[in-house]
């Protein structure tokens, strides 16, 4: 793996956010109104085929994200810059040439294709918009994805009701080829899939990454399957990003104790019996009123009065790639279940 | 609660029994050769095809099995929730010793809710939003016991949300299922199934819409609940992880079929069938090789109306032409797989097995 880390690289970042927002205004009560700050001010890079994940619980704000760097929301704050142009507010006209470079994969295979055409007018659709005539013609071209994305070329003329939950995913993504683009956001593109076709979606999208040179920004809740996939990885809570780093940064050396609590609750089944030790309480706490200080605060066994008055930066730590947002920060690999005295910690102060 | 007097009538599994006569003690749920089929305008959809299995008291056994595997259709069953113009059941489901397969509506009806509860997927569906989440869970408890005054159940239900960890449970109780997060709503749907004190409890993927950190707390609440009330639970899943945390038995489903039977020991740590084995395979792990690829199954889950020939799993099986037509034409039956209580229905020769799961499967993915 290369060493990827926020420090500027040699090579010019594909993707810089700076500062990302987005605010829903909601009405509350009668007369009241308020703003949901579902994503409050990002800040990361993604570089030429790199693959970035973005990772955390429900409405951590990291579906909100996807969709404003492919501008299907318009950010409230911050920057976001395409290969060094800035596209924050970037019009219908300027974004065009730009949805070629940049494509997104939804989550729900059932939902983000028309049943009413056929896959091969699904995935020329791209091309028509965009008054692509690729050499050899559509119907050519059409073919040749559905071979890369392991579909039979033959069933162009097929409905999507004809293929099953995963074959549905891998005409998403040949749709999402279609452009031959620089980046792709994967919003949750194997969350809705069965295990055993989880696995050929996410060795079909490395297989992608490796030979197209393509970048990812891949969205997901699921740690593990982010784990298999991406270089990069930014753990989100409450609209921010708590923790950024390689990929062995995040898994093996964890330092904010929300990304440990998210590691140890993940179930694992190479260990049977009750999982590991350190045990949340609560819920995450609503977007609309986020804790004061660090967000995280409410359900961390380490806080004290200065997570309550002062937010944490995100700061690299170790002067390394990796970036934790946290007043006191852990060290070291997670405890597993046998010792540790972190997890005792917890368990001590979540009864 | 006078159910285990029951006189001992030499039931055996050979003979049809009658509806709600008493078997021998023994495990407080029995599924013997379950089907379930349903007659759709497409063909006729076997969606459990002869499926067996035992659950005791204080025990939790995990069903595990994708999309279509039957899973919930069991448990549906179980509980007597299947349309009976629709689904023909038919084998033997013996319940604290009652046998539930041809007992009338109104029978079944009396035991649900009090002797069988279910948790559901989604908690948020699954209870009414028009009512207080208190009053749903006093209901569920007035229903059983006509005797209860209001305030008797209103109480038992602010004990049973003080129970499940809900805090300030007599201020939530006058409070709408909308005003409860995602977490708290499972809580008060798990106070609500067991609120009556069953003694048999299925949890239908009841961490699946969850997030992760609160999927933790529901797993280790069931089993502290279990701990203290000592009921059998059925826990369905596609998470192997959460069956590695929380079962005792597992059960593999695949096409509607039991295909591997053990306890979580045998069934994940020295698993037999080549299902069992794809789909440890195809999960990513936390542990070991990141960079390598996931080992997945080959194609996609049959349909259940057009189920493969022989052994269902035959079009996905690697080692499928390894017993000339056999999988293609013969049914695998169940059968011992070694250590005790172990079972697996495939055709491979024992020895052949052991040796495939030794030199191709034991090094790969998280079947280590």
């Amino acid at each position: 793996m290369s060493e990827v880390g926020t420090a500027p690289a040699e090579a010019e970042p594909l993707l810089r956010v700076r500062g990302l927002a987005k605010h829903f205004p909601v009405r509350t009560g009668l007369r009241g109104h308020s703003v949901v700050r579902a994503v409050d001010g990002l800040d990361f890079d993604v570089r030429p085929g790199e693959t970035v994940g973005l990772v955390g619980e429900s409405g951590c704000g990291k579906t909100t994200t996807g969709r404003m760097l492919v501008r299907l929301l318009e950010p409230t704050a911050g920057t976001i810059e395409f290969e060094g142009r800035d596209i924050t507010h970037a019009g219908r006209r300027e974004l065009r040439p730009l949805r070629q470079d940049l494509q997104i994969i939804f989550q729900d295979p059932y939902a983000s294709l028309n049943p009413r055409h056929t896959v091969g007018r699904i995935i020329a659709m791209p091309l028509q918009v965009n008054g692509v005539a690729p050499a050899g013609g559509v119907k050519a071209r059409v073919q040749e994805l559905l071979e890369v994305v392991g579909l039979n070329p033959e069933h162009y003329n097929r409905y999507p009701h004809e293929f099953s939950g995963g074959q549905r995913q891998r005409i998403g993504i040949a749709r999402a080829l279609a452009l031959r683009p620089k980046l792709i956001v994967a919003d949750e593109p194997v969350s809705a899939l069965d295990v055993s076709i989880q696995a050929q979606v996410v060795n079909l999208l490395r297989q992608l990454q490796r030979d197209l040179g393509l970048a990812f920004v891949f969205i997901a809740h699921d740690l593990a399957v982010v784990r298999h996939f991406c270089q990069r990885v930014a753990v989100m809570y409450l609209g921010k990003i708590v923790e950024i780093g390689d990929r062995a940064d995040i898994y093996e050396r964890p330092q904010h104790p929300y990304t440990r609590a998210l590691l140890s609750a993940i179930p694992d089944v190479t260990r049977l019996g009750p999982g590991g030790r350190i045990r949340l309480t609560g819920d995450v706490p609503t977007p609309l009123d986020p804790p004061s200080g660090c967000r995280f605060r409410t359900r961390c066994w380490k806080a004290r009065e200065i997570c309550a008055t002062e937010e944490p930066a995100l700061v690299p730590r170790d002067g390394g790639g990796q970036a934790t947002a946290c007043h006191f920060p852990e060290s070291g690999p997670v405890p597993q279940e046998d010792g540790g005295t972190a997890g005792t910690a917890v368990e001590e102060v979540s009864k | 609660m006078g159910r285990s007097e029951s006189v001992p009538s030499g039931q055996t599994g050979d003979h049809p029994s009658v509806p709600g006569q008493r078997p021998a003690d023994g495990p407080y749920l029995r599924v013997n050769d379950l089907r379930v089929r349903f007659d759709t305008e497409d063909g006729v959809v076997r969606a459990v095809d002869g499926v067996s299995f035992t659950v005791e008291r204080g025990r939790t056994l995990g069903i595990v099995g994708e999309s279509g595997s039957g899973k919930s259709v069991t448990s549906l069953a179980i509980l007597g929730l299947h349309n009976a113009k629709r689904a023909t059941i038919g084998g033997e489901i013996f319940v604290g010793g009652r046998q539930l397969v041809g007992l009338p509506e109104e029978e079944v009806r009396r035991l649900r809710g009090r002797d069988m509860a279910m948790i559901f997927q989604d908690p948020l569906s699954a209870l009414h939003p028009y009512y207080t989440v208190g009053r749903q869970i006093a209901e569920a408890y007035r229903v059983h016991h006509p005797r209860a005054g209001r305030r008797e159940a209103r109480q038992r239900a602010v004990d049973m949300l003080g129970r499940v960890g809900i805090p300030q449970p007599a201020r939530r109780f006058d409070q709408y299922p909308h005003e409860f997060s995602g977490g708290m709503r499972q809580r008060a749907m798990i106070a609500m199934a067991l609120v009556n004190d069953p003694d048999l409890l299925i949890a239908d993927e009841p961490t699946t819409a969850l997030d992760v950190t609160v999927q933790a707390q529901i797993l280790d609440l069931l089993a502290d609940l279990q701990a203290e009330f000592h009921s059998a639970i059925i826990l369905i899943t596609h998470d192997l992880g959460v069956v590695s945390q929380v079962a005792d038995d597992v059960l593999v489903m695949y096409g509607g079929r039991a295909v591997e039977r053990g306890s979580v020991e045998q069934v994940l740590r020295r698993p037999q069938h080549p299902y069992t084995w794809g789909l440890l395979s195809s999960v990513p792990s936390l542990h070991g090789d990141a960079d390598a690829d996931l080992v997945p199954i080959r194609g996609n889950p049959p349909s259940l109306i057009n189920l493969p020939s022989g052994c269902s799993f035959h079009p996905r099986c690697r080692y499928a032409d390894r017993n000339g037509d056999r999988s293609r034409t013969e049914v695998p039956e169940l059968r011992p797989a070694g250590q005790e209580g172990h079972l697996v229905a495939c055709h491979l020769a024992a020895e052949e097995r052991q040796r495939l799961y030794r030199e191709e499967i034991a090094h790969v993915g998280v079947a280590r």
